[in-house]
């Protein structure tokens, strides 16, 4: 039985070399000197990197950014694809044009994405700012990107626009896998709409619920590119999350050493946050 | 939907209005896009917010396709996108039949690897990558970014490829291979032609996957010669003087594949979506 | 044409073991029928003749040679799958002339082959479709011309006739017999349904839990079984099974149940120590009204009947049994009915290990 590992070698090898071996290689410069001009740096230096981190007040903020950033992205992406997927899991004139349309955003490239929302809120050429400003939401037409105490929103509204269709597409794809003959069988056993929604959709839907918003979490922590795009982190790291700072200390900085020792914070934060949902499930699967 | 006709018509209009709603939301970023790239320039700051263009003109169009830099970074994600679309849906493929067909030692250690990597944060093999390709001369190169971009889509592509091949009953290449193919023929001769669609959609993935990527591509390719789009234009808005107007006509061309794919593989995109389980 | 012979064949899928020490001859020219409950492993045994699976250990030889190293496409077999694995995208002809096409066979000498096969199933009209166009019975006969074509050694059929309907399954099922008095080759066919394999089988070979039960032709299955789970298998409908007691007398083994006497066995039976054993006698042996042979009462439950025949069920003591009778009768739940039983026509089991006892 060599066959199987014949098909899969390529594959794995690729994987396995650029993305495993630079991970531990990665780890390991977190406990180095390393700057990238800078021939003479390389040397070990132990935990100095991480204790630089303890100190460093724009790693603190970037934390706390990570969980609005998370939190926000994920939480309004979840419920605005709720609600269309459920209005899009019942058969209506116009349907599949309708759908088609509002999944769009999720095909847009993400540099686009973050770009296009740039614009948008930019306003020399972006509606969004003289709106809010007439609405009275805003003193005058500024760019939120450029005031500290709001640029985080700048790539959290790009974000909700581009992931939304994302959940709607896996909710819907869960609501269509509930046999019809249930509703039907709770409809004859006079189940109102409310009632079937709360006995049939929500169990069935629960484990697709759980499993896509905690898979998702993950992901949106760990993508940089919209902050990236949209803000570089700024102004003055104000909108940095973790992975955006590692992304701009590695560019700008140049100090290799120190992104690294940042972004292997990022990965035990993340081993974290699995254990204690490992935990969870534990807990939850022994209560039953 | 149930009740008097009035009723109906109440719970209708809120279901078309809500929809309508997202409509608008999911529509309205691509059409300013579209609006200001079509805007001359002499009405582009005077009448920067009117919902429609005044007059409609091409130039900036002309403006982008004129200039060589634009066509140079539209060419060079062409090249990396293509290879890796090519190369990753290959690789993916391979490995994607051995999952479907093969139970295996190590099966469940590959899966699990395969999983971790797409969990991880990519943001960690930045730096070790670029300090590995930068002696291989990998930086600066399309090459390298095609290795990267083939690496990163590998996984969910296998998850992908897998699903399809799981959709196609098993004893098809049993029936050939008792015929007298081998495996490999079985599977290049009733395999490969029934999976097109998958092979097509899983292309049309990595080909979106590689077009859209920045990270890598600002840092590793940092030259002109060798950006991709996403870098020419990125770097473009930052330039001192920002012409928008070109600027917004690159984005819709940048804009223009990825929607053809998207109207192709439409159907596809659930699959897709569950195969992944966490890429978007 | 080739013998197939598996010698203590065992096949484990990680702890579970599905084939566990199977001996099986089967003649040159034979039709030999592989039948079972489903789960019994007659599939596995089927793709291990055909390559497709690997044996955890034993050996497989077809007309003499050693094949357990060979792939499929070396052991010279054709299989009829269930599901028939037509491949979609070729038609009709493709479809057949595949084999030969791998083999590197002339066009016009794939196309005489394939032409005469298609004649003799009767697909000539239909070379340009592709299976999607077919009916189930079409895609049958395609499947059966792909194997037909490549003029193997030795034929396997995998429940070739499971996913049809009934009428076209009777059908078919006289078709490859027909088919295989032509050709004469060599045929191993697996088959949840026993009526198949008696009707179709020179041989069957019964399967149970990955062990064979027994072999024998049919009749010898039906009327001779060596034990309760053939005779419970073979036979519809089913052998009924009694538990009883046997007593040596002297004029024979007296059998009882609940007590009654049922019948006297006059051959000689190992009866064992406590006397406990398992009576079977098949509803259609059982006579209604006094008659010939011993006679015992029991209540009328329920009739069923076909038209041509009925099935009457009644109580014998408390336990359950079925009577087959072509007589049209009027019953009334409860009704007494004497029953005319036959001692020669009982198979005592044992009730702890389900062996015949003879
Ligand atoms: N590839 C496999 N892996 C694990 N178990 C298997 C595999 N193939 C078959 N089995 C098990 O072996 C047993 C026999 O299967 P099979 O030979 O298909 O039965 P049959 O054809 O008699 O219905 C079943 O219990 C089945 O679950
Ligand atoms: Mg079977």
């Amino acid at each position: 039985m060599f066959e199987p590992y014949l098909y899969s070698a390529p594959a794995l090898l690729l994987v396995a070399a650029t993305t495993l071996v630079p991970i531990v290689i990665g780890i390991s410069y977190a406990f180095r000197n390393i700057m990238l001009l800078d021939p003479t740096s390389g040397g070990f230096v132990g935990l100095d990197n991480f204790r630089e981190l303890l100190r460093d007040a724009s790693f603190w903020n970037a934390l706390k950014n990570t969980v609005v950033w998370t939190a926000s992205c994920v939480g309004f992406q979840f419920l605005f694809g709720l609600i269309l997927a459920l209005m899009l899991n019942r058969p209506f004139p116009g349907r599949a044009l309708i759908q088609a349309t509002i999944f769009l955003p999720w095909a847009i490239p993400t540099f686009l994405v973050g770009m296009n929302w740039s614009w948008l809120l930019n306003p020399a050429i972006g509606p969004l700012p003289h709106w809010a400003y007439a609405l009275g939401l805003m003193n005058a037409p500024d760019n939120i990107l450029s005031d500290p105490d709001y640029a985080l929103w700048g790539p959290i509204f790009a974000g909700i626009w581009w992931g939304t269709p994302f959940f709607a597409i896996t909710l819907l794809a869960a609501l269509q896998s509930i046999p019809r003959e249930i509703y039907e069988a709770a409809e004859i056993d006079g189940a109102g709409g409310l009632e079937r929604f709360r006995s049939i959709t929500l169990p069935f839907l629960a484990p697709t619920m759980v499993i896509t918003v905690l898979l998702r979490t993950i992901w949106v922590a760990n993508s940089p590119e919209l902050i990236v795009v949209m803000t570089k982190g700024g102004p003055a790291d104000a909108s940095q999350i973790v992975a955006s700072y590692v992304f701009t200390q590695a560019y700008q900085g140049l100090n290799f050493g120190y992104a690294s020792a940042v972004a292997t914070a990022l990965v035990l934060l993340l081993l974290i946050y699995a254990f204690l949902l490992i935990a969870i499930r534990q807990a939850m699967l022994g209560r039953r | 939907m149930r009740g008097s006709p009035r009723v109906r018509l109440v719970k209708w209009s809120l279901h078309y209005g809500v929809l309508l709603l997202f409509v608008v939301a999911a529509l309205f970023p691509l059409y300013w896009l579209v609006k200001i790239s079509l805007t001359p320039n002499d009405s582009l700051y005077t009448h920067s917010i009117d919902l429609w263009p005044a007059t409609i003109s091409l130039e900036h169009y002309a403006t982008v396709i004129g200039n060589s830099d634009f066509l140079l970074f539209f060419r060079n994600s062409v090249i990396v996108s293509g290879v890796t679309a090519i190369a990753s849906t290959l690789l993916a493929a391979a490995s994607g039949y051995a999952f479907s067909r093969f139970v295996f030692r190590g099966r469940y250690w590959i899966v699990g690897v395969m999983l971790v990597t797409q969990m991880f944060p990519l943001v960690i093999v930045i730096t070790p990558i670029f300090s590995i390709f930068g002696p291989l001369g990998l930086t600066n190169s399309l090459m390298g970014l095609i290795i990267i971009y083939t690496a990163f889509n590998i996984p969910f592509a296998t998850f992908l490829m897998q699903s399809f091949f799981d959709g196609i009953p098993k004893e098809l290449e049993e029936a050939a291979m008792i015929d007298g193919a081998t495996r490999f023929k079985a599977l290049l001769q009733i395999i490969a032609p029934l999976t097109l669609p998958g092979i097509a959609a899983t292309m049309g993935f990595c080909f979106t996957g590689a077009w859209g990527e920045i990270l890598f591509a600002l840092l590793l390719n940092s030259a002109a010669s060798t950006s991709t789009f996403p870098v020419g234009l990125l770097l473009y808005s930052t330039r001192a003087t920002i012409e928008f107007g070109p600027m917004m006509a690159a984005g819709v061309l940048a804009l223009l594949p990825v929607c053809i794919f998207f109207f192709l593989i439409q159907r596809y995109l659930v699959q897709g979506l569950t195969a992944g389980a966490v890429k978007g | 044409m080739a013998s197939i012979d598996i010698k203590n064949v065992r096949k484990d899928f990680g702890p579970v073991s599905v084939l566990k020490g199977v001996d099986l001859a089967i003649a040159s020219g034979e039709f030999a029928v592989l039948v079972g409950p489903s789960g019994c492993g007659k599939s596995t045994l089927l793709r291990l003749i055909a390559g497709l699976e690997d044996a955890s250990s034993g050996e497989i030889h077809i007309g003499g040679r050693r094949v357990d190293d060979l792939p499929p496409r070396d052991r010279d077999i054709a299989m009829v799958f269930q599901s028939y694995a037509l491949y979609p995208h070729m038609n009709v002809r493709d479809n057949m002339g595949y084999s030969l096409r791998l083999k590197r066979t002339p066009q016009a000498r794939i196309a005489e082959i394939v032409g005469r096969a298609g004649a003799k199933l009767g697909l000539e009209a239909l070379g340009e479709r592709k299976p999607r166009e077919l009916s189930g019975g079409q895609r049958q006969r395609v499947a059966m011309g792909r194997a037909i074509v490549r003029n193997p050694k030795a034929f396997l059929f995998d429940e070739p006739l499971s996913n049809l309907d009934a009428r076209m399954r009777e059908q078919m099922r006289f078709e490859i017999r027909k088919l295989h008095r032509d050709l004469g080759a060599t045929s191993v066919y697996v088959t949840h349904d026993q009526i198949e394999a008696m009707t179709m089988a020179d041989r069957i070979v019964a399967m149970n839990a990955g062990i064979i039960q027994q072999v024998g032709t049919p009749l010898e299955l039906y009327d001779d079984p060596a034990n309760v789970f053939v005779a419970g298998f073979i036979g519809s409908p089913a052998m009924n099974f009694l538990s009883g007691e046997a007593r040596r007398g002297e004029t024979g083994v007296a059998l009882s149940v609940g007590g009654k006497a049922f019948c006297t066995l006059s051959q000689a039976v190992a009866v064992p120590e406590d006397g406990r054993v398992t009576i079977g006698i098949r509803p259609e042996r059982i006579r209604i009204g006094v008659g010939a042979g011993q006679v015992v009462e029991a209540a009328a439950d329920l009739v069923e009947t076909t038209g041509a025949a009925s099935v009457v069920h009644v109580d014998l003591a408390g336990q359950a049994m079925k009577i087959f009778t072509t007589e049209r009768l009027q019953l009334t739940q409860g009704q007494r009915i004497p029953l005319a039983i036959d001692a020669k026509d009982v198979c005592l089991f044992d009730p702890a290990g389900g062996g015949r006892l003879r």
